[in-house]
């Protein structure tokens, strides 16, 4: 294929207004929650009010008997079609899977976990009827400090598998032989800093709850499900419930949000699934917000103890990492992989030569943990960042100065790091000299001096991250060292219509990241086609029946480079056919702007569009010449794609009130090339709203029995507009050397670059007051405590050497 | 079973309702208008927004008995019969101002009412009057571009916010009874 | 979620609605503007057998100047308190309050009266009418009453308004001369307040010659800081003073330790708020 090099016009890098919007600002929305089918039964589940317990006595008798209900359930009504819910990430061969059944049988071990269904003709009659359902629990201790659970003679989450400890999982530099030995570090070290963080449980809060459709009544089952991955969900439940494969359809249809939260298998699918199956009617079940709390897997809820040596003049030697991952009662789809996508980002942009990564994966009875916004990175970018401010403080060096002294440099790449991964490129010193500029570094700097000279009761806080990521989920013989149950690649297909048109099919499934609008500028380049004669068709397993689904930044890092070599080859295959069409050698065509021209003499061209004719009518093409321009590729990545950047916030922190208000944001991110710069931009200011949530406001709370508290929006607290400043936001760009768009991921920089960058601005307005840490989310009561606990002379935040 | 009527985006409607039917479900439910979202219950979210006599209210925390006789505006009544979009939507559009879009149709609606009352609000009164809509993607940032702009395109346009009541658009005032 | 069943009635007139609501026994409830009791509903946390929905009686809409005092009918909305000329002039505490209540969607609905007589402590406007020193009239089987704002609020969600009454209207003394003040904090915009103050100063050249000051969510009900108004009261109109004098704001309060603060955390804040409240009202 010859790419043309003239980009007149290119679509690719431009501000496209998004293809998706006109339904979504219209109200004209396919949500799974507006499907309504002949004979429809609505569900309603009814869920443990408790956290640990045996259920000895369950009777849904009764609530049959309401107007309106159909059927009631229990779990043991359906133990023999419901399944098993599954893990895809047994991340070691000795961990342990416990049973997951989506309708609880005899035990339950969260909160929220559904032990019964009803099936009524109208969804309230349905969430009626559960009043009447009776069950009998023997309550059972509830299991909820992960180092509790650990300790000899705790109480069990799953009493059969006689420990909470799920899996441990290390990796050290030394023995893959990717580096020295962390020991060693520490034993020379001429500075050690230990530090512990916590990373508090977050509730994912898509805007969507999840809702599930299910019409058993055709040839193939027909699930709708608010999900991100309705490729993987089809395959789960193939392999769960024993129904074929070819007998499920599973549909997507418009998501609303997802950030990890939908990337999941879901007991209500299961639960919808088998409903649907045993009453031979199409059924329908949409949460709650309050159930979504319950529900909805969490994310982050990690123990990190971190251990960094250097040299005086700011070298670090080595880092040691020790983590307590909360996997929650039960493991999700990834549950115990995520803290494995956080053991190769703790050295970050770093160039340390010794490193030891040792996690342990535990049981507790709260609702699972699971893939949230960055899933892994951003617990190990948090840390590390702060670690390194922490160093810097410990040295009395500026920050920015200790991560240049161990960073790798621009002219480094590609670079083998310590942890095993090889970062292909990036410019670490260009874009933080662009956020220092931006942020005017060096006049926050002297407000601060003034602020501290002056006593001033709001102090000025600078917090410094500079973070990179691995995503373009993924390599898949990579996955499969991890011994992850899938690859990692993705697929898509590229259909010509007989009038030019083009329909281009992803295994991507959008959920807001505007797939629609990305892939039709893609497609539009490559073919020379207008940007509007480009259909995208995705999240539909009879349309699309390939793919690997949407997390991870993957889908334009992976799915669009199949979308650019699917193209690719529609090209190649429409020349023969164009050369017929002209009577010329297709040595002599070259393909530019959308047509083939014969080189040296562009009057005469044909398009794509008369070879997609001719291949219609099929009565003129040359022999041999199949007629079919259509063409699909699978692209399984060579490497991770490594987005990386300096983020910069400037806190105001109120010490009479503990208020952290956040003044400036500044981040400056390198994605390597851009399809659509506008959708960029979104999605680095909603991946920074979100880590700024994890900072400042977001944190799921259990009481001591195991309750949720913070069950609702009333208590689970998303930033609202007026709690977010604007943020600036620009790019550097290095493009990833790995495939021909040069593109990395974008959609999870932003939470990981953020949290650190505000929790780094908080302690730094508060290091003279002698606060080395606030516990996350650093609300204005913990501020305010870090700040008398320091003028009382108590420690925070672990010990110093 | 209480008896309603009420004007849902210029068509009256006269229903038999439970009175503990919220208005967002009746919406949805029972006039098909599916536009309008739930996003959580506690009256946190506001993706639930419509305009009830003109002012916005979040429809899950009112009940349909309450909007007995009330003119109701949900994001599908916005845009002109023609199709042409409102200020607001189409700022929404220029500027990025929405991802996944749940939160959109509330968001839409609660700046519609909120430039009807500050036909040119700073960027503080923007993020002030949306403080009952909670948006998970955007960061907000392009919303309150959007709504800056869209105040903008009608001030000089002299467009009208809200939108036309239905007695002014003759044309809309076809009647469908369901029961 | 959904609200469980329940009879629902509109009557037009006062008598009617106690009617209503006597003879819907102790499971009939009032509703006001709803927008705290519809949540409620929806989580099955109020499970009424009858809702007396108050929006049509006209008698209960209304702000009216009384000579020294105003007279805000109880169904007059947050909406409405917030455009109401009358309000801004002579209590403007009032509408700077209310303008911090929930959202703009909320305050279309949701109702002076409504707030008052549900009797939340994490309310902005009880606290405020605690201040103001309002007072409350209600009707009932037994025809009409006054009840001053410290027998009101009576305990967490419970005001002197008993089942089978309604709240008529609240009476608020004019604040002539008087500066005013509402200083609340939440951790995000729409969360309701950690912790609230309702300020107001009457100064006399350089001092201080009434105050009052009233804290939410410092208890189950309202709180009024009388060791804060002595110390203010006839002291020197000065930061230090005022300073002083918040450091016993307090005082006498029980404030819970839930998971949004800790006891000792709105006991700190009732502190610096009172400072903050005071110095704004007295402009100091």
């Amino acid at each position: 294929m010859t790419v043309t090099e003239d980009r007149s016009g290119a679509e690719v890098g431009r501000d496209r207004r998004r293809k998706e919007d006109s339904r979504l600002i219209t109200g004209r929305t396919m949500w799974t929650e507006n499907i309504s089918l002949p004979g429809m039964l609505h569900l309603a589940i009814l869920r443990s009010p408790m956290a640990h317990a045996r259920i000895t006595h369950i009777d849904v008798g009764p609530a049959r008997e309401l107007p309106g209900v159909v059927e009631a359930i229990a779990g043991r009504d359906i133990a023999d079609i419901q399944g098993s819910l599954p893990c895809a990430w047994p991340v070691t061969e000795e961990m342990i899977l416990p049973d997951y059944p989506p309708l609880a049988v005899d035990e339950v071990r969260h909160a929220g976990e559904p032990v019964a269904v009803v099936a009524a003709r109208d969804r309230v009659s349905a969430i009626d009827a559960l009043e009447a359902i009776e069950v009998d629990y023997e309550p059972l201790p509830a299991v909820l400090d992960m180092e509790a659970a650990l300790a000899d003679g705790a109480d069990l989450v799953h009493s059969g598998h006689g420990t909470n400890k799920c899996f441990s999982w290390i990796l050290d530099s030394a023995e893959a032989g990717t580096g020295d030995d962390v020991g060693r570090a520490e034993a020379d070290a001429e500075v050690v800093i230990k530090r512990r963080y916590l990373q508090q449980r977050l509730i994912p809060a898509f805007m969507e709850p999840r809702s599930v459709v299910v019409d058993p009544t055709g040839e193939q089952i027909t699930m709708w499900s608010a999900t991100q991955i309705p490729h993987i969900l089809r395959l789960m439940l193939a392999m769960a419930t024993g129904v074929a494969e070819h007998k499920i359809r599973v549909i997507a249809p418009d998501v609303g949000g997802g950030f990890g939260g939908k990337l999941q298998v879901t007991p209500e699918e299961f639960i919808a699934f088998a409903a649907a199956r045993r009453f031979g009617r199409p059924v329908k079940y949409v949460e709650s917000r309050s159930e979504s709390m319950l529900s909805a897997h969490h994310g982050r809820d990690q123990i990190q103890d971190i251990t960094l040596c250097a040299k005086r003049d700011g070298t670090v030697t080595g880092l040691s990492v020790k983590l307590l991952a909360n996997m929650g009662a039960y493991l999700g789809i990834v549950t115990p992989g995520v803290p494995l996508l956080g053991a190769f980002m703790y050295n970050a942009i770093y160039k340390f030569p010794a490193y030891r990564f040792d996690c342990t994966g535990v049981f507790t009875n709260t609702t699972k943990t699971d893939a949230y916004r960055g899933a892994g990175r951003p617990e190990a970018t948090f840390a590390i960042e702060r670690t390194m401010d922490e160093l810097a403080a410990e040295l009395g060096m500026d920050p920015l100065e200790v991560r240049r002294r161990n960073w790798i440099g621009h002219d480094e790449f590609p670079f083998t790091t310590v942890a095993g991964l090889t970062y292909d490129s990036g410019n670490y010193e260009a874009a933080t000299d662009k956020a220092m500029e931006l942020f005017g570094y060096d006049a926050l700097r002297r407000e601060q001096d003034e602020r501290r000279q002056s006593n001033d009761p709001v102090q000025l806080g600078i917090g410094v991250s500079t973070y990179t990521e691995m995503c373009g989920l993924a390599p898949s013989r990579v996955l499969g060292q991890l011994r992850y149950g899938a690859g990692g690649w993705e697929t898509a297909s590229v259909r010509m219509l007989p009038t030019g048109k083009v329909e281009v099919v992803t295994g991507t499934s959008p959920h807001g990241q505007g797939h629609e609008t990305a892939w039709s500028q893609i497609v539009a380049d490559e073919l020379g086609v207008p940007f509007d004669d480009v259909e995208v068709l995705h999240g539909d397993t009879r349309t699309s029946h390939k793919g690997l689904d949407t997390y991870g930044s993957r889908s334009l890092a992976v799915g669009g480079i199949a979308l650019v070599n699917a193209c690719q080859k529609v090209v190649d295959k429409a020349k023969p056919i164009a050369a017929h069409l002209l009577e010329c050698d297709p040595a002599d065509l070259e393909f530019v702007n959308g047509q083939y021209q014969v080189k040296g003499s562009p009057g005469a061209a044909k398009t794509l569009g008369d070879c997609a004719l001719a291949v219609f009518t099929s009565h003129d093409l040359p022999d041999g010449v199949e007629p079919n321009l259509d063409a699909d590729a699978t692209f399984d990545p060579g490497n991770f794609s490594y987005p990386h950047g300096t983020h910069l916030c400037a806190t105001e922190v109120d010490t009479e009130t503990g208020r952290v208000s956040i003044r400036s944001y500044v981040a400056v991110d390198d994605v390597g090339r851009v399809v659509n710069p506008m959708i960029v931009e979104g999605q680095v200011h909603g991946g920074i709203a979100q880590g700024i949530g994890q900072a400042l406001f977001e944190e799921a709370v259990y009481d001591a029995d195991g309750n949720l508290l913070t069950g609702t929006f009333v208590d689970y607290l998303l930033p609202g507009s007026p709690d977010l400043p604007d943020f600036v936001t620009a790019r550097t760009e290095t493009p990833a050397t790995d495939h021909p768009l040069g593109a990395k991921g974008v959609g999870e920089a932003g939470t990981i670059a953020s949290t650190p960058a505000v929790v780094n601005a908080v302690v730094d307005a508060l290091r003279p007051l002698g606060v080395s840490d606030v516990r996350m989310p650093c609300t204005p009561e913990r501020v305010w405590q870090a700040i008398r606990d320091a003028r009382n002379g108590a420690h925070e935040g672990g010990e110093r050497s | 079973m209480t008896h309603i009527s009420m004007t849902v985006d210029g068509v009256r409607y006269d229903d038999d309702v439970e009175p503990r039917t919220l208005l967002v479900h009746h919406l949805r439910d029972r006039l098909g208008k599916v536009g309008t979202v739930v996003g959580c219950d506690t009256s946190n979210c506001g993706s639930c927004t419509v305009l009830m006599a003109g002012n916005s209210v979040k429809s899950c925390t009112v009940l349909a008995v309450q909007a007995d006789g009330s003119d109701v505006t949900t994001v599908e009544g916005l845009a002109g019969r023609d199709g042409s979009l409102h200020p607001v939507q189409r700022s929404f559009h220029e500027t990025h101002a929405l991802q996944c879009g749940y939160c959109t149709p509330g968001m839409i609606m609660a700046a519609v009412d909120l430039l009807a009352e500050n036909p040119d609000p700073s960027d503080d009164e923007i993020r002030e009057g949306l403080e009952g809509n909670l948006c998970r993607c955007t960061g907000y940032q392009n919303i309150v571009k959007a709504v800056r702009e869209a105040g903008a395109a009608m001030r000089t346009s002299g467009q009208q916010v809200p939108p036309a009541k239905p007695a002014e658009r003759p044309e809309t005032a076809a009647q469908e009874v369901t029961t | 979620m959904i609200p469980a069943a329940f009879e629902y009635s509109r009557p037009t007139g006062i008598d009617d609605a106690v009617r209503a609501l006597s003879e819907g026994g102790e499971d009939a409830k009032a509703m006001a503007g709803g927008q705290s009791l519809i949540p409620m509903l929806r989580l099955r946390l109020a499970v009424p057998s009858v809702v007396v929905d108050l929006a049509g009686i006209t008698d209960l809409g209304g702000i009216r100047d009384d000579g020294d005092a105003l007279v805000i009918g109880a169904m007059t909305t947050h909406d409405e308190v917030l455009n109401d000329e009358l309000i801004k002039t002579h209590v403007p505490l009032i509408a700077q309050a209310t303008a911090t209540v929930a959202d703009r969607q909320v305050r279309h609905r949701g109702t002076f009266g409504g707030s008052l007589a549900h009797a939340d402590p994490a309310g902005d406007l009880p606290s405020v009418a605690a201040a103001l020193d309002a007072s409350f009239e209600i009707a009932g089987p037994a025809g009409r009453r006054t009840v001053p704002a410290s027998e009101f609020f009576v305990d967490y969600l419970t005001s002197a308004v008993q089942p089978d009454e309604i709240l008529v209207s609240i009476r608020v003394p004019k604040l002539g001369g008087w500066g005013s003040h509402y200083e609340k904090f939440s951790r995000v915009a729409q969360a309701w307040a950690m912790v609230g103050v309702a300020a107001a100063v009457r100064r006399d050249n350089g001092t201080i010659a009434d105050a009052r000051v009233a804290l939410t969510n410092m208890g189950a009900t309202p709180v009024r800081a009388r060791a804060v108004e002595e110390a203010l009261i006839g002291g020197p109109a000065s930061a230090d003073a005022v300073a002083a004098a918040a450091e016993r704001a307090a005082e006498g309060a029980e404030p819970s330790s839930d998971v949004s603060a800790s006891a000792d955390y709105r006991s700190h804040l009732a502190t610096v708020l009172t400072r903050r409240a005071v110095s704004a009202a007295g402009r100091l």
